[in-house]
């Protein structure tokens, strides 16, 4: 997917993290998170993943964590992503690129 | 992914809790509080510009949390609403056990709801039939058509009254005695029962009035309601000591059908037990009680 314009999705409450994405060249991901020692790998590599997942090879991305767990990341990182295009209201391939 | 086995249409339902799906530190332990199923909100816990985040929350919470044997309902948004279609189809794809018709007013809203959950398990190839409705009732009209809702589809396992939206349209407001409902209530119980389906009450929003609360439950009970839609945990143990069957209510239970089958088996059909009249007119009650208790793990015997 492409992102066409800067979007997000999350919030700042415990449990959860806010996403933002924005037009890039190739992948770059800004992250600060309450846990970073203990999770900060993993974060950094789940968000990579759902990227890659949805087919993003540019963005700009910027995740502020508050102890989201996994499936937590992966629902504010796409949701952002298809904010971006546009196409977040309906269509969305549950069980295909989003699972 | 969590695979959560085929719902079943009738299982205990003493409490379903309303959570926000769009809240992850809501959702992800919803399971340890012990209610007997829950209710994640897509409807008006969501505000109208987070609907499609909440979908992706909902989508990773059902494939990813394991809720055991709490059972998993999702309350998707009016069919006057852009959301529905939408709503469903991340139900279905994310294996909901059922979902929640918000604002029924007739059969032909069951029906298309239904045709779109249909769609949804084929498209998502998901056994068709196993996605579970029940139905909100929050207008008079919803009222009034009860019945035809409650029979409209073999998917339906129960209807439920809003109380919030309902009081709202009868133009009155909360009342301690519940005379404010006490009609919808009864027509509501009526028709589920006719139509052979549960019914639930409305929630209980006064978290700091235990008397309030109390007494609503103990009339939901007495009135035959299944159980109540709730707002907060600390409401789940009461509701569930109230709509649990007592160890001396499970006893007599288990007499009279005792009793009855020894009875008929001697060619009487009428007698006496402990100074009460008992016939075969008892017998359906007698093991109502005892499934609701074996459903609640204290009977385990064989009569039902």
């Amino acid at each position: 997917m492409e992102i066409c314009k800067t979007a997000a999705a999350g919030t700042l409450e415990s449990s959860d993290c806010l996403v933002t994405v924005e037009p890039g060249n190739g992948i770059s991901l800004e992250l600060s998170s309450s846990v970073m020692n203990q999770y900060g790998r993993q974060i950094k590599a789940t968000v990579l993943e759902t990227l890659e997942r949805l087919g993003v090879e540019n963005a700009a991305v910027t995740v502020v964590d508050k102890g989201a767990l996994d499936c937590t990341l992966k629902a504010r990182v796409e949701c952002a992503v298809f904010r971006s295009c546009d196409a977040s209201a309906e269509n969305i391939p549950w069980g295909g690129a989003v699972r | 992914m969590i695979k959560r086995p085929k719902p079943e249409r009738f299982r205990l339902r003493r409490t379903m809790m309303f959570m926000n799906a769009q809240k992850p530190g809501l959702i992800k332990d919803a399971y340890i509080y012990g209610c007997d199923s829950i209710m994640l909100d897509l409807e008006d816990a969501v505000a109208e510009n987070q609907k499609d985040a909440a979908r992706f929350s909902l989508y990773h919470a059902l494939t990813t949390i394991d809720y055991g044997n709490t059972e998993v309902i999702v309350r998707i948004n009016g069919l006057d609403t852009p959301h529905w279609q939408e709503d469903i189809r991340v139900c279905v794809a994310g294996g909901a056990d059922g979902i929640r018709i918000a604002k029924c007013e007739s059969a032909q809203d069951v029906h298309t709801v239904e045709a779109a959950v249909e769609a949804a398990e084929k498209e998502f190839g998901v056994e068709v039939g196993r996605t579970l409705l029940m139905a909100a009732l929050e207008s008079p009209k919803g009222i009034l058509n009860a019945y035809e809702i409650c029979s409209a589809s073999d998917r339906m396992f129960g209807v439920a009254i809003s109380g919030g939206d309902f009081r709202k349209c009868m133009q009155t407001t909360f009342q301690p005695d519940g005379v404010d409902m006490l009609a919808a209530r009864g027509q509501m119980l009526l028709a589920a029962r006719a139509a052979g389906i549960q019914c639930f009450d409305t929630v209980f929003t006064d978290l700091d009035d235990d008397a309030g609360f109390e007494a609503e439950v103990r009339q939901n009970k007495a009135m035959g309601f299944d159980g109540k839609s709730l707002i907060n945990p600390k409401q789940i143990r009461l509701v569930h000591q109230v709509f649990t069957p007592t160890e001396k209510e499970v006893r007599q239970a288990e007499k009279i059908v005792r009793a009855i089958e020894e009875q008929a088996k001697l060619g009487i059909g009428v007698f006496t037990v402990d100074g009460k009249m008992l016939d075969i007119a008892f017998v359906p009650g007698a093991k109502r009680t005892l499934k609701l208790a074996k459903a609640c793990g204290m009977y385990e015997g064989d009569l039902v």
